[in-house]
């Protein structure tokens, strides 16, 4: 089957066959089977691994938007299904807490000794992933927009909510601003962000104990409240594909987008000339006075399976190291924002890389963050409809964490 | 019919039943009365490409041991039940304790995620299911009645709405509904408000949930009741005519009573089916405004961790939800059966 | 009913005719909407600037040159191999009827003719089966098939597909079977058929309506199924919904939404050849009064 996937990925993989590797990579034999999330990045790895195959090797891949329900099944059965996940920040921690990814030192001993320290994902000394790229959330601006309202672009929250002002009142759009803030998943980023910001702590340090029922968190909900004033009455059901139709539509002058999204955003397809050539990425703005943008980073990385042979290990490895060689991202650099000395940065990728050098803070690798995280994106909406104060609806969050964390061991 | 036969008939069906529905079910009851081990945590210094901080991690190795002494988890029996994010029994009787009236009481209640989520999902059954029922069947007369070229398109036309997926279908609709769409455009237009948005406020959203559920599930129940009036007895019916019984009346007293075991059949599959309402609540991103039951457990299966035991429960109490729903349909369909005993 | 139809009165034909027609437009609009929408490029499709945008095409020509364009179409079916996840579909949904409908008819048939009270709790029995969402069974599924290696493969799917779907296909064939009439099937049985002879002979012949509708329903669960695809195959097995899904991209990553647009159009043609053929059937088959027996 791989053969039959190879042969339909086209001219773009007899190219990087042609260039990258010959049969087997020099790799031995070996199964190779990927599981992923569903996007660029990971296709461009995937097919370079695939190009390996040969010589008793064989190489699959399972990309798909439900791959965190499919890998922690696929890795507990014994031989695994997969011998490689590709995770995210977030997404790692079960798999780690569960002890179903192996430490990766020994393979990047033998296989990859030059590997930079800022590819490995190192937990208590040992190396437990490779990262390749990342994301992050930050500001988008239209410079014509902020000309015509006479502000100066801005670098703090506050500056968007007087630049949002300046925007409306003169006329030139009723809704200036959107982010990502439909409830669930996103609004439970966007707070966990301002929150960042803020320079709140999510946790009381060392145990699972929520710690978000303070000042700086009424603050955080209390600005994004003041964002979405500025935003179309339906932002509460906004998610990325919203917001970027938004952008591209021109009814929009500031946002807080994904990184991801800026190639999408500044490419011909779906918006006028006038909106692309006014787009600005720049980094995530602070809040209160913080130093740091109120924004999260985030890796995505990949993982070697614990219960699979080492020789399936030694095979995985060495194939999704040759899917993220020098020459893979040169090829591809518009796909991602590479973790690689190879990456020379591309137009859509500033954003980010602007918000890492501001030093925003990592999303955190906690084993319970998740469950906070979907908590907040649970409870916030009615604070934000107006049928909740701020304090009410934390107070909600820390009880709904609070029962997920007890069931799931992480409380007494 | 003897016990011998029935038992050949019905075997293949019944071993798919139990491998696949019955034996998952008893599994997930056992699931629902257990929780996870204690996670045994530990810091150390984590490093990834944005520097190293002091952060907390599982020990998997200890906790690992924990969960060989006992691989079902710790036994929670009913805790899980009772707990704020199902059932909520603590937190009630709080809030009946310090609410000042009733008012206040139901808002609190109303707040807890479960009964938020079942609210929702009762009044989408309520309303959905009845009205279906009753387009469904008009729909069926209309059609039958029409010349027999027009049937065959009709019929397609008509089953549109079941036919493009839900996942894309509800998708597209929510893009017509938007206030830049065309039909969010021709609402304002029609209500000459142009503030007017079907995705801001709760009551518009559960408005839109319904009659999406409404225009999704019609043609499903037209199906049927069509198929069933192919099978009316002509006779009867023109010895009904013969008799003066007006259209209405040959309706009411000749086809409604042959189609009965639809009816039922229709009544049950729609309730059930309206109960465990889901997709339109991620098609049309309502999460803010209307969450149900299955959502609840979607939510809990999804995400950074799973939590199998609470959506374990969930669903034990989807399934008690429905069971208590369908009495009245079961208690009649008990009474046709004796009646065909005897 | 066709005596019926001639000697109804013109206000009742006009208002059954005005519901009908009400009911087509609102039935297919959407669809209609989404047909028009797939020849233009995602900017008009959403046209979030203008909605009229989308009927004069206005994104489309600005980047295609002309007001109409087969992009979605050459993008799903030529660059992301559309053509495997229908034949994918087609296999799976084939067998899933089959085999429902085999299962289903057997056991449909026992449930409706047997007096016994334990008929009465299986049938309740196969209601309390089916109120259990299917994302939960599903879940439980995946750790037991990863580990017997059965996970991934187009027959499991149609299995599982199968069975869960058996709840609803005993539910709706015991109610056909019990709309025919009882003295059908025993009088064949006093001539000296056994209870298989007469259902082969006298019931089967008499059964298609309810069949082919209780098929078309097992067949659209199968065709539309997203929670047992997208979880239990894998990519190379990939049925069409789990692929319409991934061109709708992710929080990250923009999708092709004109892929999943066109791919849905396309998905619809297949079935109206299903329904022109089912609803002759239907219309057909117990007209001429083979139930008076």
């Amino acid at each position: 089957m791989t053969l039959f996937r190879t042969a339909a990925l086209g001219s773009a993989l007899a190219i990087l066959a042609g260039t990258t590797a010959m049969a087997g990579c020099g790799i031995g034999a070996g199964n190779v089977s990927i599981i992923a999330n569903d996007f660029p990045a990971i296709h461009t790895i995937a097919e370079a691994a695939e190009a390996c195959a040969g010589d008793g090797l064989t190489v699959t891949a399972n990309m798909t938007k439900d791959h965190q329900t499919l890998n922690l099944p696929g890795l507990t059965s014994n031989p695994a299904q997969y011998s490689v996940a590709v995770i995210a920040n977030s997404s790692i921690v079960p798999l780690m807490s569960d002890g179903l990814i192996r430490p990766l030192d020994d393979l990047i001993a033998q296989y990859a000794p030059n590997l930079p320290d800022q590819n490995k994902v190192t937990v208590d000394g040992k190396v437990m992933a490779i990262a390749f790229q990342a994301n992050a959330q930050h500001l988008f601006y239209r410079s014509d927009m902020l000309e015509q309202a006479g502000v100066a672009p801005p670098t703090t929250y506050e500056e968007v909510l007087a630049a949002a002002e300046a925007i409306k009142s003169k006329g030139l759009m009723e809704y200036p601003l959107a982010l990502n803030s439909g409830a669930g998943w996103n609004l439970g980023e966007e707070f966990i962000n301002m929150y960042m910001g803020e320079g709140g702590a999510l946790f009381e340090a060392g145990t699972a104990n929520a710690s978000i029922e303070n000042p700086k968190a009424v603050a955080a909900l209390e600005m994004l409240k003041n964002l979405t004033a500025y935003s179309n009455p339906d932002y509460l059901t906004f998610d990325s594909n919203a917001t970027q139709a938004l952008w591209e539509s021109g009814n929009i002058a500031l946002a807080t987008l994904w990184g991801s999204r800026g190639g999408a955003i500044l490419d011909a397809e779906g918006s006028t000339e006038d909106v692309v050539k006014s787009t600005v990425l720049a980094a995530a703005p602070t809040v209160g006075g913080g130093s740091i943008p109120a924004s999260t980073l985030w890796w995505d990385g990949f993982t070697i399976a614990t219960n699979i042979s080492d020789e399936d290990a030694a095979a995985s490895f060495q194939a999704m190291m040759a899917g993220m060689s020098d020459e893979v991202i040169k090829a591809h650099e518009t796909d991602a924002l590479w973790l690689s000395p190879a990456y020379t940065p591309t137009p859509a990728s500033v954003g980010v890389i602007e918000t890492v050098k501001a030093g925003a803070m990592p999303y955190p690798m906690l084993p319970y963050v998740g469950l906070l995280h979907t908590a907040l994106g649970d409870n916030l909406a009615p604070f934000f409809q107006g049928s909740q104060t701020a304090e009410q609806a934390l107070a909600a969050v820390t009880a709904a964490y609070t029962t997920a964390a007890t069931e799931k061991g992480f409380l007494k | 019919m003897p016990h011998r036969t029935f038992f050949w008939f019905i075997l293949p069906s019944a071993l798919a039943m139990l491998l696949f529905i019955a034996l998952p079910i008893v599994s997930v009851v056992i699931q629902s009365l257990y929780v996870d081990h204690d996670q045994v945590l530990v810091v150390s210094e984590n490093c990834g490409p944005f520097g190293c901080t002091q952060s907390t991690s599982v020990d998997a190795a200890a906790t690992a041991k924990l969960s060989e002494a006992a691989p079902l988890g710790r036994f929670n029996g009913l805790g899980t039940y009772l707990n704020r994010a199902h059932l909520a029994t603590a937190e009630i009787a709080q809030a009946w304790r310090t609410s000042g009236g009733m008012a206040g009481f139901l808002s609190q209640v109303m707040s807890l995620p479960f009964y938020k989520a079942l609210s929702f999902t009762v009044a989408y059954t309520a309303i959905v299911t009845p009205l279906v029922i009753l387009f469904g069947l008009a729909v069926a007369l209309g059609v039958n009645g029409l010349p027999r070229m027009l049937k065959g398109p009709t019929i397609f036309v008509s089953l549109l709405p079941m036919i493009v997926t839900p996942l894309i279908g509800s998708l597209i609709l929510y893009w017509m509904i938007d206030a830049d769409g065309i039909l969010g455009k021709a609402l304002q237009w029609i209500f000459a408000d142009p503030a007017l948005s079907l995705k801001a406020s709760p009551t518009l959203t559960w408005l839109t949930l319904f009659i999406y559920g409404i225009w999704h599930s019609t043609p499903f129940a037209f199906v049927v009741f069509y198929a069933g009036l192919q099978t009316v007895p002509e006779d009867t019916l023109e010895a009904a005519m013969i008799d003066g019984a007006s259209r209405w009346e040959r309706i009411r007293y000749v086809v409604v009573p042959y189609m009965s075991p639809l009816l039922v059949f229709v009544a049950l599959i729609q309730l059930m089916d309206n109960f465990r309402v889901f997709e339109p609540i991620v098609g049309f991103s309502a999460q803010a405004n209307a969450t149900s039951l299955s959502y609840a457990i979607y939510s809990d299966l999804r995400g950074d961790n799973a939590q199998y035991a609470s959506a374990a429960t969930t669903s034990v109490l989807t399934v008690l939800g429905v069971a208590i729903l369908l009495t009245p349909v079961l208690i009649r369909t008990w009474r046709d059966f004796n009646r065909k005993r005897a | 009913m066709s005596i019926a139809a001639q000697r109804r009165s013109a206000p009742l034909v006009l208002i059954s005719s005005a519901l009908v027609a009400v009911w087509i437009v609102v039935a297919a609009f959407p669809f209609l909407w989404t047909l028009w929408g797939s020849f233009k490029v995602q900017g008009d499709f959403f046209s979030k600037a203008d909605w009229m945008n989308a009927l004069w095409g206005t994104r489309t020509i600005v980047e295609t040159g002309g007001p109409f364009t087969g992009a979605g179409y050459e993008g799903a079916w030529v660059e992301q191999a559309f053509w495997k996840a229908a034949l994918n579909t087609g296999i799976v949904v084939i067998f899933t009827v089959i085999i429902s409908l085999t299962l289903g008819t057997l056991g449909g048939y026992a449930l409706a003719r047997s007096g016994n009270r334990y008929a009465f709790w299986i049938l309740m029995l196969a209601l309390v089966f089916r109120a259990m969402p299917h994302i939960t069974l599903v879940s439980g599924y995946l750790l037991p098939f990863f580990e017997w290696n059965l996970w991934g493969h187009l027959p499991t799917a149609i299995i599982v597909l199968v069975a869960i779907n058996q709840p609803f296909t005993l539910w709706m064939l015991h109610s056909f079977f019990l709309n025919i009439p009882k003295d059908l099937d025993e009088s064949a049985m006093v001539d000296g058929c056994t209870r298989f002879q007469a259902f082969r002979h006298v019931i089967v012949p008499v059964m298609w309506p309810g069949v082919i509708t209780t098929g078309l329903f097992s067949f659209l669960l199968a065709y539309n199924d997203f929670t047992v695809t997208a979880l239990l195959l894998n990519q190379d097995n990939q049925t069409m919904i789990p692929k319409i899904a991934s061109f709708l991209g992710s929080t990250q990553v923009e999708g092709k939404v004109m892929y999943a647009v066109a791919a849905v159009v396309s998905a619809t043609a297949p079935l109206f050849v299903l329904i022109l053929f089912f609803q002759r059937q239907i219309v057909s088959g117990l007209t001429a009064g083979a139930v008076k027996g």
